[in-house]
């Protein structure tokens, strides 16, 4: 089939040139039949020893407790929830690009889709793990964060925000595992069908379940996909509207704000697109996978950044503004103490990570930079992260009583557990892209030219 | 493999001419045959003639079982197995169960829907199909897009489809299989793999209920039992006079102390305190009780002086002489804060409230046992 048939759809091409599906199969599948270039063993040494701090700090935490972070009171709350949110927030990307896009009929989703899923999982995993280990003793957290009978008679409460929370991160977590791994069955099939040791087909053919991209399977498969799409989107903006609740629905100035719920949403695709960012532009380079993850995707996300980094800023002045108008002297001091208190540096840092740098994002020279993506989607993720750090930590430290003011000062092992987190999902981020497809090849197949009968008249229901 | 014909298949080379394969073939009237492609082609769906998927009806009753199933726990819990007041909320708050109601129904849904296709749809997990591991299957799990008409189609003739097909511009092949693959049935509900089956759930739910109802309550996992903090009748080092328990710094007064002057002054207590209940009901059934309670060993049920005691503890006299009767109400409170005589002082064992009702429950007492004729009438 020529290119020319492309031209009923007057969208700029999904994939640049004119690859073969047989081609794509093998470039997205190379990774994995090939032995890794050093580089990646490089990336590997140094998110292995990152992840290894990550467990010296656990062992240690398991072994003496919390009191090893820097956390008192009143900031009681401290790196382990700040990085909970900027995790969570993170994985919200991968959702938003699988099923709000897909919803959307953004076909340059395609690409990114896959990867970005991944990310979620391995972000939601880094931040379950905070939450876990910040109750003190996890190996009881089955009892009183799940409903599980004891011989105690106890219940937990569903009135609390945080058995809210617990709920709607397992349901994130798991929704977003099945999402991702239905979208693999048919790349695990093609896998088992190209394989060539014994070893990797028992394997592809365990996890492809006998998948024979019959139509008749497809048909309901498609259905599916299009279903849990339809579910995962107001999924997606539950979670972290949840999560805002763990704040909102208490009384502490700083926290107790009904424009919590759409702020934290904004914020959560804010730095998940920029993770995404990130992460992509190096796997692009290693994998050579530019006519695949166009230049097009990458500005898209650029301009995805620019709009909800604009809402965040927005969100910012809608808050401190009512502080001002709601007349309540607390609130007003702690939007004072934002940004002339003791900490007050962190308040610039995130006014020039999260409003102004990304406002670049309208020049098209610098939406079409490699280099200017990787560092302004850095400046985000830092940016994210200290605006969780403001929320909780900066909002705590100085409450009602001035009696009770404390600063928090992080120890070395709450820096430990921050690390431990980006080695862990880099980590899992490398393994991923050396041993599953890490572009969906079903999917990318299904967007080149010519993949697509050319009289389009009756496809009525497709994705 | 010697064998039997399970299909022929046919492989082509674009969307265009697979959609045409598949209308011709369902054209000839060929039930038991199947396209298979390597993602999904639009408007297959039509050219095959296939109904519309009825997995949205799984989707649905699965968010509604998942939803009503997790609003009715919400609500047994918070209101009916464990009711605590949370924020001074009503127990059965129920749009506080809405987050969790919402996220139980989505988990549900999803996990229900993708399960049940796999399992019920699709019939798998099925590694044993005659189709995989065929060159067919290899080409179009790449980039071919096949058909498959299959031997047990009532119209099957071997020659006739290979003819159909080549005339599509197919590149024809036939898939067999071998009886002994195809009649393998993996043996699910025989007694070993069920008793194994079994024997997980038992083993694993034994573990966790010892793990967490039992061990972790054992050494050494019950350090939270043995804390540094000192508790009364305990020894301390810390003290010189070795006592853990200290008396509280002089001049303290307890919560809800009130100071009662007339100690030693039982004529002043009758002269200035005033009962400050009313004879209702309520206030006489407290009385009663309390009375029953706390006087009636010594006094007797009926105030007589009647103790149950038998001799081991000196018989008080009646409350009905003319000098009680006499009293007024400060008098008896007296009695009963300060003790008289052998009696001891009830001070800490009833409220002043109670105090009170039993004086009240004393005049009834009194005036049903000395009940004047005006009273019968």
């Amino acid at each position: 089939m020529s290119a020319t048939l492309m031209d009923y759809t007057k969208e700029v091409p999904v994939v640049e040139g004119t690859p073969t599906a047989a081609s794509l199969d093998e470039a997205i599948s190379k990774p994995l039949y090939t032995f890794p270039k050093r580089n990646w063993f490089i990336g590997l040494a140094i998110s292995g020893s990152m992840l290894l701090f990550g467990i010296i700090t656990v062992t240690w935490l398991l072994w003496k407790g919390v009191g090893i972070w820097g956390i008192n009171q009143p900031v009681e709350w401290g790196f382990d929830v700040v990085n909970f949110v900027f995790w969570v927030g993170i994985g919200h990307a991968g959702t938003l690009i699988s099923a709000i896009l897909f919803l959307l009929r953004q076909k340059w989703r395609t690409g990114i889709a896959r990867f970005a899923e991944a990310m979620t999982l391995f972000a939601v995993l880094c931040a379950v793990q905070f939450v876990l280990f910040h109750t003190g003793r996890p190996w009881l957290a089955i009892v009183y964060l799940f409903p599980y009978v004891t011989q105690h008679g106890v219940w937990v409460n569903f009135i609390s925000p945080l058995e809210w929370d617990v709920f709607a991160v397992n349901t994130y977590f798991t929704v977003s595992a099945v999402f991702w791994y239905v979208g693999l069955i048919p790349d695990l099939a093609t896998l088992r069908d190209r394989a060539t040791t014994k070893m990797r087909k028992t394997v592809f053919t365990i996890l492809s379940l006998g998948w024979r991209f019959s139509n008749r399977h497809w048909q309901h498969y498609e259905r599916a996909y299009l279903i849990m799409a339809g579910f995962a989107t107001p999924l997606v903006l539950s979670v972290h509207t949840i999560v805002s609740f763990d704040f909102a629905v208490s009384v502490i100035p700083g926290w107790h704000s009904t424009i919590f719920p759409p702020y934290f949403v904004a914020g959560a695709i804010f730095s998940g697109f920029a993770m995404v960012q990130n992460v992509l532009i190096v796997t692009r380079k290693a994998f050579n996978f530019e006519y695949l993850i166009t230049m097009d995707t990458i500005e898209k996300m650029n301009k995805i950044m620019l709009l909800t980094g604009s809402m965040v800023g927005f969100a910012y002045l809608t808050e401190s503004f009512i502080a001002w108008y709601s007349g309540n002297p607390f609130e007003q001091f702690t939007f004072l103490n934002y940004a002339l208190g003791p900490y007050g540096w962190s308040a610039a840092v995130l006014i020039s990570c999260n409003v102004l740098l990304p406002q670049l994002f309208w020049f098209k020279k610098v939406r079409t930079s490699l280099l200017a993506s990787f560092i302004l989607a850095i400046f985000v993720n830092v940016g994210m992260w200290f605006e969780r750090f403001i929320i909780i930590v900066v909002s705590l430290h100085r409450d009602y009583l001035p009696s009770s003011w404390r600063m928090f000062i992080p120890t070395v092992w709450d820096f430990g557990m921050l690390i431990g987190s980006f080695g862990l999902f880099f980590t899992l981020v490398l393994l991923f892209v050396k041993f599953l497809p890490s572009i969906s090849m079903s999917e990318i197949k299904s967007v080149i030219p010519g993949a697509q009968p050319s009289h389009h008249g009756n496809g009525a229901h497709h994705g | 493999m010697a064998n039997s014909l399970y299909s022929i298949v046919a492989t082509f080379e674009s969307p265009d001419t697979i959609i045409k394969a598949a209308k011709a073939v369902r054209d000839a009237g060929y039930k038991k045959f199947d396209v298979h492609t390597p993602f999904p082609v639009h408007g297959m769906d039509k050219a095959m003639s296939l109904p519309e998927t009825k997995l949205g009806f799984v989707t649905l009753a699965a968010a509604i079982l998942g939803a009503v199933g997790m609003i009715s726990f919400a609500s047994w819990v918070a209101a009916v197995d464990y009711p605590l007041v949370i924020g001074g909320k009503p127990y059965w708050s129920w749009p506080a169960f809405v987050p969790v109601t919402y996220e139980i129904a989505v988990l549900a849904s999803v996990v229900l829907t993708v399960v049940i296709m796999i399992v019920f749809f699709f019939k798998f997990p099925n590694i044993s199909h005659p189709l995989h591991d065929t060159p067919y299957m290899k080409k179009v799990s790449s980039d071919k897009f096949g058909v498959s008409i299959q031997a047990q189609d009532e119209l099957f003739n071997e020659k006739k489809v290979r003819e159909l097909l080549q005339s599509l511009g197919g590149n024809v092949d036939a898939v067999y299989y071998s009886d002994e693959f195809i009649n393998f049935k993996p043996q699910l509900f025989e007694p070993k793999f069920l008793l194994l089956l079994a024997g997980i759930a038992m083993a694993s739910s034994a573990g966790g209920y010892l793990l967490w109802n039992k061990i972790l309550f054992l050494p050494p996992y019950d350090w939270m039992m043995e804390q540094q903090k000192v508790k009364p009748q305990m020894v301390s080092n810390f003290y010189s006079d070795k006592f853990a328990m200290r008396q509280p710094v002089e001049g303290t007064v307890a919560r809800g102390y009130i100071p009662y002057p007339y100690k030693d002054k039982p004529d002043d207590a009758g002269k200035y305190l005033v009962n400050p209940l009313l004879p209702t009901k309520q206030v006489l059934e407290l009385g009663k009780k309390k009375f029953l309670t706390f006087c009636s060993p010594c006094h007797g049920n009926f105030g007589q002086g009647d103790s149950r005691l038998r001799g081991q503890f000196p018989n008080p006299p009646s409350l009905h002489s003319d000098k009680v009767r006499g009293w007024p109400d400060g008098n008896i409170y007296h009695v009963i804060t300060n003790g008289q005589n052998v009696m001891p002082s009830y001070q800490y064992q009833v409220s002043r409230e109670e105090r009170w009702a039993i004086i009240l429950y004393i005049r009834t007492l009194q005036r049903a046992l000395n009940a004047k004729e005006s009273d019968l009438q």
